[in-house]
């Protein structure tokens, strides 16, 4: 572990994860390329479908994909039930599964971290208060909050993101609680907070960037997380609402054309397990990353 | 131990009653339910009527008493879409989903007691690293896939298997194992870790010292120690996947247990059944919490004979 060019300076973000991409072993390295074409493919998305994700042709119905009897030249992935493009409404799919995650996962990044610094700071009642609610989280299953919400306030694409950045925001309060419990028992806040510095300077200026490994880490584990409930809650039908594709919904609505237009189906199937691969890989690769630096550190 | 139960306990009910007034007031964020259920095209006198006759006239806070009281004369209300009392339309949906979820809970001690027990003994070798890849996959491949997989494969093409309800035996096989799937990847990894910790205490080689064959070794004192290890695991994360993995499975196989009533309920707007559906969920994920917290408790003699814990 002593070999590890990261030492006593904070390494800069570039060489942080240049360091780390030597690190990973030939799986994790596929992980890595496969998760960054995912993403690529996601933000060119508009550019490189070939048709309009929502474009109905009622001639080339239930087209199976190139290389099969009766294919369409063309549509590559062949057709769903309306003569859409699969290819294409996976694609479109795939950008606003991944979109719909990202920002579920930033959202409950926030109000967890926020949580568990008003926690971890305030002490108390406050931190009881929170904690509660913590552990009534912990207790009860996600996916029946989200059912329940949704069927509340209804799949608009703002409820959906909003119970999305619900998700796993119990976790990030208690790593950071942890951590700052942690911290400030140490010299360097003493000192700080004897420099006049406020709670606010302290958990901006010297809380925060100590914590910033460990979040990194939840992040990514939860991403994959969220990615399989948004497809999950798509697939029963409470999600993204019809015509407009994720990748869930797709594989929710081709069930019922499985015996004879199986392709519908598994494009987006063969998506959403490519990306909860990559993450998850990717998360392990980063968790131990990060371990390795503490230990070096 | 008495006063550590009574406090699991007191917790319990805490927990219970906040679930049910959050849900309570939840549902009445979103306007007034008739309007969902009965849509465009209703008199207005006949809409008045429907309000009046689910107390949705009611100011906000005796509505929430009458709710709290519904708990108690074992009605809960009268469903939306079925006009029967919703306690019936719910109970006749436990029994199925029990029968579900033991299943998979039998499938997933069968299968990952045996790994994960392996993986630990053979760490450096294949075997272990099979395991883990076998975990891995379970947690990686979403429940619906695996068993949209196992239909497209065993019912349409092979034509082995049934897809829709429990009438028989074999309409078990395919739900069982679509639901033990993230099961046995939890319980695997974590019979793995608690044998990893178990093997390198003394007591283990105390137990070798004296000459004990290898299989007692590992199972009575090995398995017996990591085992109130999973047993707390068993509660903590199993109940919730499981509850998780039943409202996708069963609506997935038209299973007629309560996941599958939450997820029609949700989609149909039948607020009366969804509430009591997922309090009733609740309830039970927590009473299984409670359960094991207890049983934990209990199987560890360090805190069965503490008098403060």
């Amino acid at each position: 572990m002593t070999d590890l060019p990261v030492s006593r300076a904070l390494p800069s973000p570039v060489a942080a994860v240049l360091s780390l991409w030597r690190s990973a072993d030939p799986i994790q390295k596929v992980a890595i390329l496969v998760g960054l074409t995912l993403v690529i493919l996601a933000l060119f998305a508009p550019l490189i479908a070939p048709f309009d994700p929502d474009a109905q042709s009622l001639i080339s119905r239930l087209r199976p994909p190139l290389g099969f009897a009766r294919a369409k030249a063309g549509y590559l992935l062949g057709t769903d039930e309306l003569g859409r493009d699969v290819l294409s409404r996976s694609l479109y799919g795939l950008r606003l599964t991944l979109m719909l995650a990202s920002l579920g996962a930033t959202l409950g990044l926030i109000l967890g971290g926020a949580l568990g610094l008003i926690a971890g700071i305030g002490g108390g009642r406050t931190e009881a208060a929170i904690m509660a609610a913590v552990d009534t989280q912990i207790a009860l299953p996600f996916t029946l909050i989200a059912l329940f919400l949704l069927a509340i306030l209804g799949s608009s694409i703002q409820v959906i993101v909003l119970v999305l950045g619900l998700y796993g925001w119990e976790q990030y309060a208690r790593i950071v609680r942890g951590e700052v419990k942690r911290m400030m028992t140490m010299p360097f806040i003493e000192a700080a907070r004897a420099a006049g510095a406020g709670p606010l300077r302290i958990a901006r200026h010297h809380l925060l960037p100590n914590i910033v490994s460990p979040i990194v880490v939840q992040f990514t584990l939860s991403l994959s997380n969220i990615v399989l409930l948004e497809s999950t809650l798509s697939f029963l039908g409470l999600g993204v609402q019809p015509p407009t594709a994720t990748l869930g919904s797709m594989v929710g609505v081709g069930r019922d054309f499985m015996p004879t237009a199986p392709w519908i189906v598994i494009a987006p199937a063969a998506m959403i397990l490519l990306i909860t691969f990559a993450v998850q890989i990717l998360g392990d690769w980063l968790r131990d990353g990060a371990d390795v630096r503490l230990r070096a550190r | 131990m008495l006063s550590y139960t009574l406090r699991t306990l007191t917790r319990m009910a805490l927990t219970f009653f906040v679930i049910i007034t959050i849900v309570f007031f939840a549902t009445r964020l979103s306007g007034n339910a008739v309007d969902f259920v009965v849509g465009e095209g209703i008199t207005s006198e006949d809409r008045a009527l429907l309000i009046k006759y689910y107390e949705l006239d009611q100011p906000l806070f005796t509505q929430y008493l009458a709710f709290l009281k519904s708990f108690t004369d074992g009605q809960f209300g009268l469903s939306f879409i079925e006009r029967r009392p919703v306690s019936q339309i719910v109970v006749e949906r436990l029994w199925p989903s029990a029968q579900l979820l033991l299943s998979a809970m039998g499938l997933t001690l069968l299968v990952s007691l045996p790994l994960g027990i392996a993986a630990a003994l053979w760490r450096k070798s294949w075997i272990g690293s099979a395991v883990m890849v076998v975990a891995f996959l379970g947690y990686a491949v979403p429940n619906f896939v695996m068993a949209i997989v196992m239909v497209l494969v065993f019912s349409y093409w092979l034509n082995w298997l049934p897809v829709v309800g429990n009438g028989t035996p074999w309409h078990f096989i395919m739900p069982t194992i679509a639901m033990a799937g993230v099961l046995i990847a939890a319980l695997t990894r974590f019979t793995r870790n608690a044998m990893l910790d178990v093997l390198g205490q003394d007591f283990m080689r105390t137990a070798r010292a004296k000459g004990l064959p290898e299989s007692r070794v590992i199972l009575k004192h090995g398995l017996r120690n990591a085992g109130i290890t999973i047993l707390s695991v068993i509660g903590l994360q199993v109940a919730g996947l499981a509850a998780a993995g039943s409202v996708v499975i069963e609506s997935i196989f038209a299973w007629p247990g309560i996941g599958d009533l939450l997820v029609s309920s949700a989609l149909r707007r039948d607020y009366p059944v969804l509430q009591f559906g997922v309090v009733t969920v609740a309830l039970a994920v927590i009473v299984i919490n409670a359960a094991v917290d207890l049983a934990y408790a209990w199987a560890d003699p360090r805190l069965r004979h503490s008098v403060t814990a």
